[in-house]
């Protein structure tokens, strides 16, 4: 169990790691800039470096940190629902929804407004289609829950492939690069940084009662955790949080996986610090995955999804072969 | 007056549509131990988690310290009764300390974090059943024996005047399972606390109960005093397979045919 002051020493060095990649995403690109220009640009000092800093890197840095906050939150939640280490943000099928319903914009020449609406509305069709269905009879359980999302998911994979193979070539790259995630499609950073901010601030006074959840539903409830109104709120929660994050930047993968994982080998599996850290890893690790996606054959981008993902399977096969057996 | 810590009236339990309580009424005042007794799928679990609030009765109401458990919040009824069930599936890693302090959340505000005392309570909770060389292990690592153990300091941890405890001796070896019979027996003749506990061995029931619920596994349920109820004729008939009875020094033993 982690006291409250190496709670905030852990937190606090998180914090500076989130710092330290934001100086690197502001001042690294095809575009020089100094230390000194950054610094001058975020303190208000108009200028021709400054412009790059303030419209087109900061949003960017900012709406990945928020993508990255959003899906490993939603990734050490969803694992507390399933009460399985091994779930992530997409398990139940909210990307794939988002998927067919930015596939479909795409396909028609919607505008990105457009695209972020119907890959949101997607989203949310999906969570209600899995929760109608897994919640039909009222036993609600994990592995109902699972397979009616994996289920979902499935259907939502094919719609996606069937719309692929129908899309005109001069679309297919940019419906390539959503389903893979690309902060360059992200527009502005607030949504999803408020979006983080509100699923932040709701989860943490539950935290404990997630700490009691995680190690099973009638314990918890014997123990005074109201558990049917708690799993419902994570659901949602998890499921929104993931929706905001897919509608900025497609479905960036891995991070809502690996990052809590990584968190709960350093740090343990107390939620309070967890869920905190979490947030500030993933964040920082997008941020940072992003910095290397515009950078490594500028002036090409490769889309950030597929970094995480390079950098996530290894890390992944590697902490899950020291899986105590 | 004290009030009873346990009352059901006109209690209705059916799992999957079939009746496996039938109009049961109970009362259990502080200081009294009761033995459940019944054969496999009697219904004995399901009785219990219903009676801790844990699941909805298909009729008739439970009452924890004078109120309904339906209508109490879950960390009102966690701080009038401690639950102990079958299984323990750990899916995630922890600490064997960090397990014991789960006990004390009905205890802590929303934004408290275990304080020394409460470790202190854990700590002691982990002396009490013989573990607390074992605090920083990993649960994971625990035989079946030390996770059962750890499970009922969870419940001492959680310091509740109620026990309702499901198979508390399963997976312990003999020592064992006199040490945890001793020990809730302690709790209640000097703590004042109530026991339920679902039993196999009604040699057991017999020597650390004062009363024993009977489940036909029907609907139909019978309750006495031990001394009445726990004997050869009646459990030969609740178990279906003949049982004689030796008396030792006021022990009760039985033997199958």
């Amino acid at each position: 169990m982690p006291s409250r002051h190496r709670a905030a020493l852990i937190l606090a060095s998180l914090c500076l790691l989130a710092v330290a990649s934001f100086g690197l995403a502001l001042t690294v690109g095809s575009f020089k800039v100094t230390n000194a220009e950054v610094l001058a640009a975020l303190l208000g000092q108009e200028g021709g470096a400054g412009d790059i800093v303030l419209q087109l890197r900061l949003p960017r840095a900012l709406a990945g940190f928020a993508c990255g906050g959003l899906l490993a939150l939603a990734g050490a939640l969803m694992q507390v629902l399933l009460r399985n280490p091994l779930a992530d943000p997409y398990v139940l099928g909210i990307s794939g929804g988002a998927g067919v319903g930015a596939m479909f914009a795409i396909l028609l020449g919607l505008p990105v407004i457009g695209i972020d609406g119907l890959a949101f509305t997607g989203a949310l069709a999906a969570m209600f289609i899995v929760f109608g269905l897994a919640h039909g009879d009222g036993s609600w359980t994990q592995t109902r829950l699972l397979l009616t999302g994996v289920i979902v998911a499935a259907g939502c994979g094919a719609l996606v492939a069937l719309m692929l193979a129908i899309a005109p070539d001069e679309r297919l790259r940019g419906m390539l690069f959503w389903l893979m995630g690309d902060l360059a499609q992200a527009g502005s950073s607030w949504p999803p940084l408020l979006a983080l901010a509100v699923a932040v601030a709701l989860t943490m006074p539950f935290a404990r009662e997630l700490n009691l959840l995680s190690r099973g539903m009638m314990q918890a409830q014997a123990l005074g955790v109201a558990v049917d109104r708690l799993r419902y709120a994570i659901y949602l929660l998890a499921s929104l949080a993931t929706a905001a994050s897919v509608t900025t930047a497609g479905s960036i993968g891995f991070v809502g996986l690996v990052v809590p994982h990584l968190v709960r080998l350093a740090t343990g599996n107390d939620q309070r610090l967890l869920l905190p850290a979490s947030v500030l890893a993933g964040g920082s690790l997008l941020v940072l995955a992003d910095t290397l996606a515009r950078t490594i054959i500028a002036p090409q981008q490769l889309p950030v999804g597929v970094l995480t993902a390079l950098i996530g399977v290894p890390v992944f096969l590697f902490l899950l072969s020291r899986q105590p057996k | 007056m004290t009030r009873p810590l346990l009352e059901a009236h006109q209690l209705h339990v059916e799992i999957g549509g079939k009746t496996v309580v039938d109009r049961l009424d109970l009362a259990l005042e502080p200081g009294e131990r009761l033995a459940i007794l019944g054969r496999n799928g009697a219904g004995k679990s399901t009785l219990l988690s219903t009676l801790a609030g844990l699941r909805k009765p298909q009729g008739g109401a439970v009452l924890l310290d004078g109120e309904d458990c339906t209508l109490m919040p879950a960390r009102q009824a966690a701080l009038k009764r401690a639950w102990l069930g079958q299984f323990q599936a750990d899916p995630f890693g922890s600490t064997v300390l960090e397990t014991a302090l789960t006990g004390r959340h009905p205890h802590l505000g929303r934004w408290d974090w275990e304080s020394t005392r409460d470790a202190e309570l854990a700590r002691r909770a982990l002396q009490a059943v013989g573990l607390e060389s074992m605090k920083e292990r990993q649960i994971h690592t625990l035989s079946g024996g030390e996770r059962q153990r750890l499970a009922i300091a969870t419940l001492l941890t959680q310091a509740a005047p109620l026990y309702l405890l499901d198979e508390p001796l399963s997976h312990l070896d003999l020592n064992h399972q006199m040490a945890v019979l001793e020990l809730f027996a302690g709790a209640a003749r000097d703590g004042g606390a109530g026991v339920i506990m679902v039993l196999h061995d009604p040699a057991l029931a017999h020597r650390f109960c004062d009363r024993a619920l009977l489940l036909c596994g029907d609907g139909r349920t019978e309750s006495a005093a031990v001394d009445a109820i726990l004997t050869a004729k009646t459990l030969s008939e609740l178990y279906g397979y003949g049982l004689r009875q030796l008396e030792d020094r006021g022990h009760r033993c039985f033997i199958p045919e």
